[in-house]
C-alpha cells in the first residue's frame, strides 16, 4: 500500500494547519508509515457489496422542536474570548499581503 | 472516622445521608481531605472545586433538614473528567490549547448531576483530548496508579479511575471512544461502563470522534455504576444521536443480579478476543471467572467473530479522521490559546492558526490529526476511510450473529496489566494495541462494562462484558452476579488488596 514521504507529510501538516518543527516532521513521517502499514489490511477483507456504516445506530432527520432557546449571554462569551470588541470576536487580519 | 466515610460505596453513602448519620458537608469534606492527603502522589485531579462542592452540600443538608424530597444520590460527591464542560469551573481537555478556559455553559450530563444534587469535587486528568491509553499524554503531567505509583492508570480516563480507586471520590464520569473508561477500570481494579451509543448525551462533552464517543459511569462496584448511569442517561434534544426512549432500571438489574443465579443466561467467548498477545495471568483469571459464571448456571459458548481482528485497523482510521475534523475548531481565533508566529511570517489568521496549533497541541494529538487528515485526503479516501467504514459494517454483522446465539459476550478488558510509566511512550503501535479488546464495542455502538477480575503479579486485571445495543441492563445483571461470586472468594472488594497510600504531611 501507499507510504507517506516527508514532502507529503509537510503538505498534510499544512492542510491540517499545524506548524511542525523539523524534528516533529521527521518523527511523524516515520511513525505514520508504521501506523499506516498496520492498518492497511482494511481493504483486504471488504468487497464492493459491503455497505459503509457511518454511525453505530442509524438515525435520520433528527430535528428538535421549533422553539426559541436563549443563547449564552454575550458578556459570558466575552469573558472567555481571546479578544472581543463591539460584541464580536477580534481576530488577526484574514487575508495575507499577496 | 474521616477516612471511613470515604470507604462507603455510593449506595451506602446515599443511605447514610438519608438516615442522617453523615451530612452532605461531611461527605464532601472527607473526600476533599482525602484528595489533600493522597493526590500529591497520584495526580488524579487537574482542578479541585472545593467551594462549589461544599456550597452544593450545604444546600442539600438544608433541604434535607427542611424535609424536602431529594433525589437518591443527593449529597453523594462525584469527580468529572476534564473533557466535560462545567460552567464556571476550568475545563482544559488536559491541553495547553484550552488551558485556563472556563466554559460559559454546563454539559447536559453536568446539568443532570446538578439536578441529582450531587456535589462536584473537581476535574480529573486524562490524555489530551482523550487521546491515549495511559494518561501520559496529558499536558499537565502523568496520573499514577495507586496499585504501583510507577505504573500507568490506563487512559484516557486515568484520573477518574484513580479518583475512585484511591477513595478520593465514590463516583466519577468518564468518556469512552475506544476503551477510555474500560481500560483504566481494568488497570486500577474499578468498574467502568461504556453505555450504548446514544444512551448518555454528549452535549458539552468535548468531541474526539463523534461516531464513537460515549460518556459513562466510573465507580468501585457494579451497583454504583448502575445508579450513576441512571442519573446520566436520558433523551437530550441537544445531542442529535441521543436515544429518545425511557431509561431502563439499571440499578434494579444490578440488585437482582447480585442475589440471583444465572440459569438461562448464555455467555459467548469470542475466540478472536482471547488469543495472541494476552498476558498468561490475564487469561488465567478470565477463565477462572468463566468457570464461576458456569457454576452460577450460565451456559458458556465459544464463537468466532472473524472481522474483529480488523476492528483495530478500522478504528485507527475512522477515529483520527473524525479527530482531524472535530479539532479543526481550535484555531486561536475565539477562545483558548492564541500564538503569533515568530519566524517573520505576516500575522494573519492562517499563520496564527498554524502557530497556535503547533504550540498548543501535544505530540499525540498532532499525530492523530495529521494521520486523519492524510486518511481523508484526495486519492486515499476510498482505500482508507471508505474501507474502514465498510469494516465497521462487518463488525456489526459479527455482533448481530453472535447475539443471535448468546445474551452477552465476555473477554479480558485489556491484554495486559498496568505497564510502567514511559514503557510504551516511544512505541506508538504497542500503545495502540492495548485497546484491541475494547474497540469493537465502540465501532458497533454496543454497551460494555469492565470489572475487577483478580490479580496477576500484584496488579489488577479486568473482565469485560458486552451486550447488544440498548441492553445495558444485562451488563449490570451479569456483572453484579460475577462480582458477588468474586468478592465471596476474595473476602471483600478487590481494592481491599491494594496497598495503603502514603498520606501527605
Amino acid at each position: 500500500m501507499s507510504t507517506i514521504t516527508r514532502d507529503e507529510l509537510v503538505h498534510v501538516a499544512r492542510l491540517a494547519a499545524i506548524d511542525l518543527t523539523e524534528a516533529e516532521t521527521d518523527q511523524f513521517a516515520t511513525e505514520l508509515n508504521v501506523i499506516l502499514e498496520a492498518v492497511a489490511r482494511v481493504n483486504t477483507i471488504v468487497t464492493p457489496d459491503v455497505p459503509a456504516t457511518s454511525h453505530p445506530l442509524p438515525m435520520t432527520n433528527v430535528l428538535r422542536d421549533d422553539v426559541v432557546i436563549p443563547s449564552i449571554p454575550l458578556d459570558e462569551i466575552e469573558a472567555g474570548a481571546i479578544a472581543f470588541e463591539d460584541g464580536k470576536f477580534l481576530v488577526p487580519q484574514i487575508l495575507g499581503e499577496e | 472516622m474521616v477516612v471511613s466515610n470515604t470507604r462507603f460505596t455510593a449506595a451506602e453513602l446515599a443511605t447514610q445521608l438519608k438516615i442522617g448519620t453523615v451530612s452532605a458537608v461531611e461527605a464532601v469534606q472527607c473526600h476533599l481531605d482525602r484528595i489533600d492527603d493522597v493526590d500529591g502522589d497520584l495526580h488524579a485531579f487537574l482542578h479541585v472545586s472545593a467551594e462549589e462542592a461544599l456550597a452544593t452540600a450545604r444546600e442539600v443538608d438544608k433541604d434535607r433538614a427542611a424535609g424536602v424530597d431529594l433525589p437518591p444520590l443527593a449529597g453523594v460527591p462525584i469527580a468529572v473528567k476534564d473533557l466535560i464542560c462545567t460552567k464556571g469551573i476550568p475545563t482544559t481537555a488536559a491541553s495547553r490549547i484550552l488551558e485556563g478556559w472556563i466554559p460559559p455553559y454546563d454539559a447536559s450530563i453536568v446539568r443532570n448531576i446538578k439536578a441529582a444534587r450531587m456535589p462536584i469535587l473537581g476535574k480529573t486528568n486524562l490524555d489530551e483530548f482523550a487521546m491515549g491509553s495511559s494518561t501520559e499524554h496529558s499536558a499537565f503531567g502523568d496520573t499514577h496508579n495507586p496499585w504501583d505509583l510507577d505504573r500507568i492508570p490506563g487512559g484516557s480516563g486515568g484520573g477518574s479511575a484513580v479518583a475512585v480507586a484511591s477513595y478520593e471520590a465514590p463516583l466519577a464520569i468518564g468518556t469512552d471512544t475506544g476503551g477510555s473508561i474500560r481500560g483504566p477500570a481494568a488497570f486500577t481494579g474499578t468498574v467502568g461502563v461504556k453505555p450504548t451509543y446514544g444512551s448518555v448525551s454528549r452535549y458539552g462533552c468535548i468531541a474526539m470522534a463523534s461516531s464513537l464517543d460515549q460518556a459513562g459511569p466510573v465507580a468501585r462496584n457494579v451497583l454504583d455504576t448502575a445508579l450513576l448511569h441512571e442519573v446520566l442517561a436520558g433523551y437530550d434534544p441537544r445531542d442529535s444521536t441521543s436515544i429518545n426512549e425511557p431509561v431502563p432500571a439499571y440499578a434494579d438489574a444490578a440488585v437482582h443480579g447480585a442475589t440471583q443465579d444465572l440459569k438461562g443466561v448464555k455467555v459467548g467467548v469470542v475466540l478472536e478476543m482471547v488469543g495472541n498477545g494476552f498476558q498468561p495471568g490475564v487469561l488465567a483469571r478470565f477463565y477462572e471467572s468463566l468457570t464461576k459464571l458456569q457454576n452460577m448456571g450460565a451456559e458458556v459458548v465459544n464463537l468466532s467473530c472473524p472481522s474483529f481482528p480488523f476492528a483495530f485497523d478500522a478504528y485507527y482510521l475512522i477515529m483520527p479522521a473524525e479527530v482531524s475534523s472535530n479539532l479543526a475548531r481550535y484555531d486561536g481565533m475565539r477562545y483558548g490559546l492564541r500564538v503569533e508566529p515568530t519566524d517573520g511570517r505576516p500575522v494573519t489568521a492562517e499563520s496564527v492558526t498554524m502557530a497556535t496549533r503547533g504550540q498548543g497541541f501535544g505530540e499525540e494529538v498532532k499525530r492523530r490529526i495529521i494521520l486523519g487528515t492524510y486518511a481523508l485526503s484526495a486519492g486515499y479516501y476510498d482505500a482508507f476511510y471508505g474501507s474502514a467504514q465498510q469494516v465497521r459494517t462487518l463488525i456489526q454483522r459479527d455482533f448481530a450473529a453472535a447475539f443471535d446465539q448468546v445474551d452477552v459476550l465476555v473477554s479480558p478488558t485489556t491484554p495486559t496489566t498496568a505497564f510502567k510509566l514511559g514503557e510504551k511512550l516511544d512505541d506508538v503501535l504497542a500503545m495502540y494495541l492495548g485497546d484491541v479488546a475494547t474497540i469493537p464495542a465502540n465501532l458497533a455502538g454496543v454497551p460494555a462494562l469492565s470489572m475487577p477480575n483478580g490479580i496477576d503479579a500484584g496488579l489488577p486485571t479486568g473482565f469485560q462484558i458486552i451486550a447488544p445495543a440498548k441492553e445495558d441492563a444485562r451488563l449490570y445483571r451479569v456483572g453484579a452476579a460475577l462480582e458477588a461470586a468474586l468478592e465471596h472468594q476474595w473476602g471483600g472488594p478487590l481494592l481491599d488488596q491494594a496497598p495503603e497510600l502514603t498520606v501527605a504531611e
